[in-house]
């Protein structure tokens, strides 16, 4: 069991940050996130566009973003669990709760922060006859252990990164790899494009293109697809495989929370916005984009703010008794969870003679 | 100056709406302010041609701006695409489009 003061799910710019003010008030947090990396869309879906409108930065890379505020959270020490998702929330006697993940993670915090963004990601799933029926015999569309595919036969449909990069990685460690895509061109970094093309000159990449996966065969198991050439039927062919991969990126799912019980509104999680982001659910806030309120705006910077209220709010339901009053960390500096104290330099006095 | 707009929704509803050309809105974004569609059903991305949550259908015969690299691409991965298929976050919202009819492709 993990055990922390203010339970985070999403590692998106406002969960992070969360982080930060959190340390501030001496709690500590650690975070849930379905990727497998920190920085929610920004680091799924935009590391390399600027953002114009953070406080203070002219221009930032999303991806920038990221790694700032990693880098800003560091000396607090949060802990991650990432590339799962938050699936059930149970509420004990004592008030705390606890968060089981669908790996069977388990999370226990007197206080949950839900900065899920817009859900957590998916991947996109093509509408192809008994693709469902296929899953985990044959179908996947993620892979978590490259090992699996070893000596196998794999069909990867798809266009952008994740399409080569998996083709291109898969092509030393699977029997056989064909890429097949809607269309000639490819959207990715220009040296996977090149790359993939060198291995189908080597012969280690079939590619098909401009073609579709428009069928599955087999029994118990996956056994082959049917790919269509051209748009056109006449064309079809039956293509063997152990595996069929489609990667069609993520898409967004408010997921499982939906079900905790939470009031919500048009996709989003209601919140107290006159106090604290606060939910229907006493300990349970909603904070970022997955909120929402009277005049809301999904903007990173809100979700800063938001979050920073969260923390107060936070600090004196875990300690009623305690008297605070908010600190600028100019006058008191940063003081990490690792024992690192950043401050602002004493101003040096010296007599004039 | 305000276009004259049919927005067919996702359940067949048909909308007709005005939209302003001065304000620098697309056609995703017009849906958003009408609420034509649940809000975090469309414009997911934020209108970077990035989901194709906005694709809609074209049925009206307007000459519409020319599909970019990043808008073609992501066609070619969405879902339900048809030949007259655009993404509304690239229509950029202009006098020419008056009287353009569209409808909103189903929720993948």
């Amino acid at each position: 069991m993990i055990k922390t003061d203010i339970l985070i799910i999403g590692a998106g710019p406002t969960g992070l940050f969360a982080v930060f003010e959190a340390g501030l008030l001496k709690l500590k947090c650690h975070i849930i996130d379905a990727l497998p990396q920190p920085g929610g869309q920004l680091a799924e879906l935009y590391p390399k566009k600027p953002i114009y409108d953070i406080p203070g930065y002219p221009e930032v890379l999303a991806g920038d973003l990221v790694d700032n505020l990693m880098e800003q959270i560091k000396s607090f020490q949060p802990g991650f669990t990432l590339g799962e998702k938050a699936q059930t929330i149970e509420k004990l006697d004592d008030g705390s709760f606890i968060v089981t993940t669908d790996a069977g993670t388990k999370h226990q915090a007197p206080i949950i922060a839900i900065a899920g963004g817009l859900g957590s990601f998916e991947p996109r799933k093509p509408k192809i006859d008994r693709l469902f029926d296929f899953e985990k015999r044959g179908v996947e569309y993620m892979i978590k252990d490259p090992e699996k595919f070893r000596d196998q036969s794999v069909v990867i449909a798809g266009g952008g990164d994740s399409a080569l990069d998996w083709s291109i990685f898969l092509a030393d460690v699977a029997s056989e790899v064909t890429l097949v895509h809607r269309r000639n061109e490819f959207r990715g970094a220009l040296e996977s494009v090149d790359r993939v093309k060198e291995l189908k000159d080597m012969g280690k990449i079939k590619l098909i293109t401009p073609a579709e996966i428009v069928n599955l065969k087999g029994n118990e198991r996956l056994k082959s697809v049917v790919i269509r050439k051209n748009n056109n039927p006449q064309e079809d062919f039956e293509l063997a495989t152990d595996y069929f991969i489609p990667l069609f990126g993520l898409s967004p799912k408010l997921g499982p929370i939906a079900d905790w019980g939470l009031e919500i509104e048009k996709n989003a999680i209601k919140v107290d916005n006159t106090l604290d982001y606060q939910t229907n659910i006493p300990g349970i806030y909603a904070i970022g984009d997955v909120n929402t309120y009277p005049g809301k705006l999904k903007l990173i910077l809100c979700g800063f703010h938001e979050a920073t209220l969260m923390c107060q709010s936070a600090f004196q339901k875990i300690h009623p008794d305690k008297r605070y009053v908010m600190k600028y960390t100019t006058v008191g500096g940063v003081t990490g969870f690792d024992g690192s104290k950043k401050e602002a330099p004493k101003a040096v006095v010296k007599a004039i003679d | 100056m305000d276009v004259k707009l049919t927005i067919i929704d996702r359940e067949g509803v048909k909308h007709k709406v005005d939209a302003p050309t001065d304000m620098a809105m697309n056609l995703m974004e017009i849906v958003r302010s009408y609420e034509l569609a649940p809000e975090g059903t469309i414009g997911v991305c934020g209108g970077m041609a990035m989901c194709a949550s906005c694709q809609c259908y074209v049925k009206s015969n307007h000459q519409l701006s020319e599909k970019t690299d990043d808008e073609e691409a992501m066609l070619s991965e969405a879902f339900n695409v048809e030949d007259n298929s655009r993404l509304g976050c690239q229509i950029q919202i202009t006098k020419d489009l008056d009287g353009l009819v569209i409808e909103l492709a189903p929720e993948e």
